[in-house]
């Protein structure tokens, strides 16, 4: 298995009898766990999905991370267990209560029910130059939240990006739909690597890019 | 409030006490600039909270961020959860929930008790009448017992309706008068809530509940549905099939302009009820008048609809 370095904190461990990525944390949503490290499945996360796929995500461990669309918290949760301050944008109420209790027992994970659309929303709360911006929304419009975002990352930090045809529109192949939102992305990122996450997450694509 | 900086690149501990003064209660008015505050560009709140004297260290910092965005996060939640419109939507889908369960639960309940006692009756008048049975031995107790779960969840289900009749009105009083407290309900519930619905084209309204149909149509398999969950409504269900895409556009219209009326500004409108009920029997007078349409919107019943869908993918 393609296996460029995964960050600090991020491990595969046998669970169960099947080697799994995990992070060492509290279970947040009844995921297997061995000896305090719980897995983390690239079904339910597409940023698993980038890791088990091999995408160069520039995470080392330790990073500070503005993650938008964190929803129930799965995916935010192994963030947080293995990267530093980490803040949690998530906009639907139902999904962000279970967001707030996998954060209560994470120090360094902060919730925010706000809109990934209107950062001047929470700009006041999360802070400048971080290190990483991890976005799974699924909204029409996923490049301009990206781009609208850019403010919060570092010059030399990374966005991690799941982009999910379905939400761009139903009718249109994935293909194109990915085309014009890698154009729309180009205005304020520089694109460093593309790849679809079909294995995992049917008719997404994974892109990870960095400030212009 | 103990606001004292509302600048728009002030950040959320912005008039919070200091790190020492432990017991000053200033909490609340923390909480609250993290739900309502804003600024124009992030900057480096971490670093400007320790020099500010908010935080004696970046990890001090930290830990009260923690603990001011896990309450306040929670708060708002609870309050958005709250939020009557919420309730309704909690309440119709348990219902739906309620009412598939039992039945699904009445048919196994069903063919349990025939198999015990010669006179059970299917569906879940049956499985009341079985529920009422003196159960003689281990196995007649457990069927009898299961019809009881399947009658008590039937029971609830007309609760649920109950309370959704009750409380639709109150909710969106004018979409419940046009709609019908069950239909205005379930619309909502469809929507997400009543300020989504309002801000629904009347195009999305008319075929909420028909998605399936609808993406068929914008993948070109399919001719554009006319109609969603407003079919139950009598104005769409008793017009004529050939005048059921004018009744259903029509009566969406009027919908939505309910549901805005209900959102924004919470007032019963007479005016939207007369128009609706002018419109819709200029609509049927075509099945007495021939065929000749006299609508202003040319009268056509079928391909008219279409343009009234664009724009819902």
């Amino acid at each position: 298995m393609s296996d460029p370095e995964l960050p600090a904190g991020v491990e595969r461990r046998e669970i169960d009898g099947e080697t799994e990525l995990t992070t060492r944390g509290p279970p947040v949503y009844g995921e297997p766990t061995a000896d305090g490290w719980r897995a983390w499945d690239p079904d339910r996360s597409k940023l698993g999905g980038m890791f088990e796929l091999g995408f160069e995500t520039g995470l080392s461990g330790g990073e500070t991370v503005l993650y938008l669309g964190a929803a129930s918290g799965t995916t935010v949760s192994h963030v947080a267990d293995f990267a530093g301050p980490t803040y949690a944008v998530e906009f639907a109420p139902r999904p962000a209560r279970d967001l707030v209790e996998a954060a209560e027992p994470r120090d360094r994970l902060f919730p925010l029910l706000k809109d990934a659309r209107t950062p001047n929303r929470y700009a006041h709360v999360v802070e400048s130059d971080v290190d990483a911006i991890v976005q799974d929304v699924a909204t029409r419009g996923q490049a301009e939240v990206a781009v609208r975002n850019a403010r919060f990352l570092a010059d030399d930090g990374r966005l991690l990006l799941a982009i999910k045809a379905r939400s761009e529109d139903v009718t249109t192949d994935p293909e194109s739909v990915f085309e014009g939102a890698l154009d729309r992305l180009r205005e304020a990122y520089e694109i460093l690597e593309t790849g679809r996450l079909d294995r995992f997450h049917e008719d997404h694509l994974g892109v990870v890019a960095t400030p212009r | 409030m103990t606001d004292t900086d509302d600048s728009a690149d002030a950040g959320w501990f912005a008039g919070g006490s200091a790190a020492d003064s432990k017991a000053t209660g200033d909490g609340p008015a923390l909480r609250a600039r993290i739900v309502d505050g804003e600024a124009d560009e992030p900057r480096d709140w971490p670093e400007l909270a320790v020099e500010s004297g908010f935080a004696g260290s970046r990890d001090d910092y930290y830990d009260r961020l923690h603990g001011a965005s896990v309450a306040a996060t929670r708060e708002a939640v609870r309050e958005r959860e709250r939020a009557d419109d919420q309730q309704l939507v909690h309440a119709v889908r348990a219902r739906d929930d309620c009412e598939r369960t039992a039945n699904e639960l009445a048919e196994r309940a069903a063919e349990w008790a025939g198999s015990l006692f010669d006179d059970a009756e299917p569906g879940i008048e049956g499985a009341r009448a079985v529920a009422e049975r003196e159960p003689d031995g281990e196995l007649e107790r457990r069927a009898v017992s299961l019809a009881g779960r399947v009658a008590d969840l039937a029971a609830e289900r007309d609760a649920l309706a109950e309370t959704i009749e009750r409380t639709a009105p109150a909710v969106a009083p004018n979409l419940a008068e046009m709609a019908g407290p069950e239909l205005a309900a379930r619309l909502i519930a469809l929507a997400g809530g009543l300020e989504s619905l309002a801000k629904k084209p009347s195009g999305t309204v008319q075929v909420l509940g028909a998605e399936d149909a609808l993406f068929a149509h914008l993948s070109g398999r399919a001719p554009s549905p006319k109609h969603g969950i407003i079919y139950t409504h009598e104005y769409v269900r008793n017009t004529r099939p050939e005048d059921r895409g004018s009744a259903s556009r029509a009566l969406a219209g009027k919908l939505t302009l309910a549901a805005r009326v209900d959102h924004y500004s919470g007032e019963r409108r007479e005016t939207l009820h007369e128009e609706l009920r002018e419109r819709m029997a200029t609509i049927r007078a075509r099945a007495e008048g021939g065929s000749d349409g006299n609508g202003s919107d040319g009268g056509g019943s079928t391909g008219d609809t279409a343009a009234d869908t664009e724009g819902n993918a």
